[in-house]
Parts: structure tokens; C-alpha cells; sequence
């Protein structure tokens, strides 16, 4: 009984401390660019945060390493990139493009993949979307090497003209919160719940009736939309869209900020792009020794710091 | 002049050629692959960046030391091979009690740093390295020219595939092996040091690597990215062979090699792609790879 208390306590306090969070988060996502912080690199931090927000869905809730999801972010960048420059589509329109193509790729690679676990899945992941790697390279609307480069950015319905870059800074924001809303949405929903009961003992689901396959396909689907969207977004703020977004590099990088954050938690992906992409900006001068100190925190992190910044903060105050 | 299938004779065996070295290199990494991950459990992210280290060891001797090719391609897996035992020692034998992923992702943090470290100092261009003189010229085959260092390639790739395979499969030593993979305590408890053979396996499969590359050295340029792209596609060959099987990791890795020569003298545009779609249409139809078996 007193122990049902306590449950119903803590699980009030801990919905007060999640709605304190967020009106935090909210404040410091509109005021950081008014107390002279640099509009462009939020901007940045924010596509990553929600491409690590979306890439934490699948590892943290599911359970399932998907070493593939540059695919989606390069995807999503090339065709908002070329909607956008060459069809003259809007520039909603595009980034909503881009997020569909990168859906409809998830499902397809999901349905491929699903069949293994573990290693093997993020093998095959990675394997996937190195295909996609090459296919960008030759692809003529890709422009190779060069990239999709001088991508406008247009306006809002019309109405808002984003080349402005606190007008842009705002719409990024905007499409950032709703990604990360959706992955909270789909976290805490009973469908998020069958997820993490799929990564806790996939057996036993099994038995109880689940479609465990088409759950993880589904999951898969929307992180890979919501990376798209990203990657969409991306493309747009720096009017560019490049062989980088879907190299396997990138997605050794949404790896690394969501394991430094703290894989499974929800801010963790947030505060662990906050970090790569701080320290990217700082090293950005010393050209490949980016990518050892890259490697190095790769290992660190393994080695002795698995639960992550978030992980690990969630474990002092327990 | 003689065609088939509308492509002139020397250009298609020209080209299986080629596709039969690259799968000479396939098969020896996909080999050292599956090996590593059937005793430790571990997929190997960093073997293509011990691969390019076997390279560029043998380059170092070559122009630093004077030491030749025939010294280089037993010094270079030894270096290579040590270098492995001292990351299995010291890292990745902290995580064989976790989940399988961070044996992965430590290697990968491995590769960023071996491979951005050789990118600050020898860039990306490449360096040449000449092959040995006793391999230089060729062979006039009547269908085709052979040149002697890549029939080199072939033959000592199949003998050292082949000596690994019987290694494991036919002696005393393997059996050891194939029983620590199955029952690890009951190994131990008959006496034999389990972590002192896994120390070894890895110390052996990244000796292999290093073997590949000091192979390669005089067929590609020594270059800090040679592994880079090579490793994901020798991933493909694994998943397409299944893994845990030692054979099927050589027989795919050159049927790979062969097949993808076909497919540059057909059709060229398709043949860095071919390897993921033989892969996506094998998990389809073969879930657990051409040779594998379920494995839980």
C-alpha cells in the first residue's frame, strides 16, 4: 500500500519535473539566439539533435543498432535539396518531401533487416547504406562530388522569408520541438511500451501475441522519416547538401552523440549533439585530428562512460 | 578478335581478373572476420584499418629501412598481429561480458583513430610501392595476359585461406578452438587457458589482415583510405556468406570478387552496388547467409 504511495508520489514528482524540464528547454530554445548566440550553429545542433532524437528510437527503445542511418539524412538532404533548387517546389513542401523518401527507404530497409538482431543487424544497416553511398555518388542529380550546392531557402507559404537567419533560427526550432515531440509521443505510448518490451525479452512478446516484426518495421519507419526530416532541414539551413551527409562516417557520428548522451533516455541524444557538434566547431581547424578525437571519445565512452552524460546523471539522483 | 557475348575475350578475363584479385583480398578479410567473431564474438570494425597498417608497414620498411618485400610480408602480419594483441589485451577483453554491440563500436572508434591519425601525416593521395623484383613482367596465357605479382596475389591468398581453414577444421588446436566456441567454462575447466587462445585468435585474424594488406601494397596504392570503404563491403560479403562459417567466408569473398568483375565488363555503373544487392536478395531469401547456420 505505502509502497503504491510512493509509486504514485514519484511518478507525480517525476511528471513535474519532466513539465519543469521542458518549460526549461522551451525558454532556452527562444531566448539563445536573442543573448548572442550564433543562429547557424543552433541551427545545426538542433538537425542533429533530432537526428539523434530519431536514430536513439531505434538503439534505446528497440534495442536495434542501425549503423544506416546517414542513408536517411543524406536522402532526406538531397531531395529536399533538389525539390527545393531545381523543381522550385516550396520550401516546406521540399523538407516534407525529404522526409517522406526517407520514410519510405526505412521501410524498405527495415523490412530487410528486421530478420536479424545484434551485430547482424547493424551490419546489414550499414551494408544498406553504403549502396546508397554509391548510388549518390553516380546519380546525376546528386552532382557527385560537388554536391547540391546554392539551395534557396525561400519562405514560409510566403508569408516568412527565411533568409533571414532568426526567421530560419525559429522554423528550425519549430520543426525540431514537433520531431522530438513525436519521439516522445511514440516513447510513451502503449506502442512505446511494446517496443521496450520487445528490447527486454523479444521471446516473450513473441508469445504473447505480438507482432514483433511489424512493430520494429513501424519504429524503424518513423526514425527514419524523422532522420530524414532532419537531414531535409539540414540541407536547407546550409543550402547545401554533400556526399559527408550520407557517408557512414555520419552515421558513426549520430552513434557517438547518442552513446556520449545516454542511450534510452530521452534528452540524452540532445545534450550528446550538444557536445559533438560544440566540440566539432572548436576543432574545426585541425582538420583529421577531428576525426581521432572523434575516435578517442568513441572508446573513452565504450570503455568506461556507457550510460552517458544523461544515463549516467539519472543514476546519481536514483 | 575472339568476343563473347558481344565484349572482347581479353577485356572480359581482364576483368574477372581483377575481380578475382579484389575477391583474393575479400576472401582473406572476410576470413580473419569470421574467425574473430566466432571465438570472441566480436565484429572487427577496425579490420580494414589494420589492413591499410599492413600496407603502410611494409611501405615504412621498404623506404625508411630498406627492408624489401619478401621480409615486409612476414614482418608486416607480425607487427599488425601485435598491435592486435595488445588492443585485445588491453580493450576489447573488458567487454566479452557485455553486449555484443560495444565490441563493435570500439573497434569502430579504433578505425576512426588509426585511420585519422595516418591522414594527418601521408593525406589521402596514396604512396607507390613497387612490386618485388622476381614478380615483375608476366605471362602470355594465349587468351589472356597474366601479370606475374597478381597471379602472385591469387595463389598466395588461396594457400594461406586454405592453410587457415585446415588450421581450424583439422587439428588439435582447432578443435580446442571450435570447443571454446561452444562451451567456453567447460574448456576452461579441462585445463586450457580460454582467454590466452581468444588473445590469440585475434592476434592471428588481424595478422591476416596485415597479410592482405602488404599483399595489396603493389596492386593498389599504399593510402590511409584503402580499408575504409573495402571493410564495409567485406561486412557484406560476411552477412552474405553467414556468419561463423569459415569456408563459406572464402568461397563468397572470391565468388564476390568474380562476380563483381562480371558486372564492370556488363555493366559497369552497377559494380561498386552489385556486392549490397546480392546481400539484400540473400537475407531474403537465406536469412542466415549461404553457409550459415541459425545461430542464438
Amino acid at each position: 500500500m505505502s509502497e503504491a504511495v510512493m509509486n504514485l508520489r514519484s511518478r507525480g514528482g517525476r511528471r513535474a519535473t519532466s513539465w519543469i524540464l521542458a518549460a526549461i528547454g522551451l525558454a532556452i530554445i527562444i531566448v539563445a539566439p536573442l543573448i548572442g548566440l550564433y543562429p547557424v550553429f543552433l541551427m545545426k545542433l538542433m538537425c542533429f539533435a533530432l537526428f539523434a532524437c530519431a536514430f536513439n528510437l531505434m538503439l534505446g527503445y528497440v534495442g536495434l543498432l542501425s549503423f544506416g542511418h546517414a542513408a536517411f539524412f543524406g536522402m532526406g538532404a538531397y531531395v529536399a535539396g533538389h525539390a527545393v533548387k531545381v523543381w522550385g517546389v516550396t520550401t516546406v513542401l521540399g523538407i516534407f518531401g525529404g522526409a517522406v523518401v526517407a520514410g519510405i527507404m526505412g521501410l524498405v530497409f527495415g523490412a530487410i533487416a528486421i530478420r536479424q538482431k545484434g551485430i547482424y543487424f547493424a551490419m546489414i544497416t550499414l551494408a544498406l547504406a553504403q549502396m546508397v553511398y554509391f548510388f549518390c555518388l553516380q546519380a546525376p542529380f546528386t552532382h557527385g562530388e560537388d554536391g547540391i550546392q546554392g539551395i534557396p531557402r525561400g519562405t514560409i507559404l510566403g508569408l516568412v522569408d527565411l533568409r533571414n537567419s532568426l526567421a530560419m533560427y525559429y522554423f528550425v526550432a519549430a520543426i525540431f520541438l514537433a520531431g522530438f515531440l513525436v519521439v516522445y509521443r511514440t516513447i510513451h505510448s502503449p506502442f512505446g511500451q511494446t517496443l521496450k518490451g520487445i528490447r527486454e525479452n523479444e521471446a516473450r512478446m513473441v508469445s504473447l501475441g505480438y507482432p514483433v516484426a511489424r512493430f520494429k518495421v513501424l519504429a524503424f519507419t518513423i526514425s527514419a522519416t524523422l532522420t530524414g526530416l532532419a537531414g531535409a532541414t539540414k540541407a536547407i539551413v546550409f543550402q547545401t547538401a554533400t556526399l559527408t551527409d550520407v557517408h557512414w562516417h555520419m552515421s558513426g557520428e549520430v552513434v557517438l552523440m547518442t552513446l556520449i548522451g545516454g542511450m534510452g533516455t530521452i534528452f540524452g541524444p540532445v545534450v550528446g549533439a550538444g557536445i559533438i557538434i560544440t566540440l566539432q566547431n572548436y576543432l574545426a581547424t585541425m582538420g583529421s585530428w577531428v576525426t581521432v578525437v572523434m575516435g578517442t571519445i568513441f572508446v573513452i565512452c565504450v570503455l568506461t562512460f556507457r550510460r552517458g552524460v544523461v544515463g549516467e546523471i539519472l543514476a546519481r539522483l536514483k | 578478335m575472339q568476343t563473347i557475348l558481344g565484349i572482347p575475350a581479353p577485356l572480359l578475363f581482364g576483368q574477372l581478373l581483377i575481380g578475382l584479385i579484389n575477391g583474393a583480398f575479400y576472401a582473406l578479410l572476410s576470413l580473419g572476420l569470421a574467425v574473430i567473431f566466432g571465438v570472441l564474438n566480436v565484429i572487427n570494425f577496425a579490420h580494414g584499418a589494420l589492413y591499410m597498417m599492413g600496407a603502410f608497414v611494409g611501405w615504412f620498411l621498404l623506404t625508411h629501412l630498406g627492408i624489401g618485400y619478401w621480409p615486409a610480408l612476414v614482418l608486416a602480419p607480425l607487427v599488425v598481429g601485435a598491435i592486435g594483441i595488445v588492443i585485445e589485451r588491453t580493450m576489447l577483453s573488458r567487454l566479452y561480458d557485455l553486449d555484443h554491440l560495444y565490441g563493435l563500436l570500439l573497434t569502430f572508434g579504433l578505425a576512426l583513430i588509426i585511420e585519422g591519425l595516418f591522414i594527418n601525416y601521408y593525406g589521402v593521395s596514396g604512396q607507390p610501392y613497387a612490386p618485388p623484383q622476381a614478380l615483375q613482367g608476366g605471362y602470355n596465357l594465349g587468351f589472356m595476359f597474366l601479370p606475374a605479382y597478381r597471379g602472385w596475389v591469387i595463389v598466395a591468398s588461396l594457400i594461406v585461406c586454405f592453410g587457415t581453414w585446415l588450421l581450424i577444421e583439422r587439428t588439435q588446436l582447432g578443435a580446442y578452438l571450435r570447443a571454446a566456441v561452444e562451451r567456453p567454462e567447460l574448456v576452461r575447466a579441462f585445463g586450457i587457458n580460454v582467454p590466452l587462445m581468444m588473445t590469440l585468435t585475434y592476434g592471428f585474424a588481424v595478422a591476416l589482415a596485415g597479410f592482405a594488406g602488404i599483399l595489396a601494397a603493389p596492386v593498389y596504392t599504399v593510402s590511409p583510405i584503402m580499408g575504409q570503404n573495402l571493410i564495409i563491403v567485406v561486412f557484406a560479403i560476411v552477412v552474405i556468406g553467414g556468419l561463423g562459417s569459415i569456408l563459406g567466408s572464402i568461397v563468397t569473398g572470391l565468388g564476390i570478387g568474380l562476380v563483381e568483375g562480371l558486372t564492370r565488363t556488363f555493366w559497369p555503373e552497377a559494380s561498386s552496388t552489385v556486392v549490397f544487392v546480392i546481400m539484400a536478395i540473400v537475407l531474403i531469401l537465406r536469412p542466415h547467409g549461404l553457409f550459415g547456420r541459425p545461430r542464438e
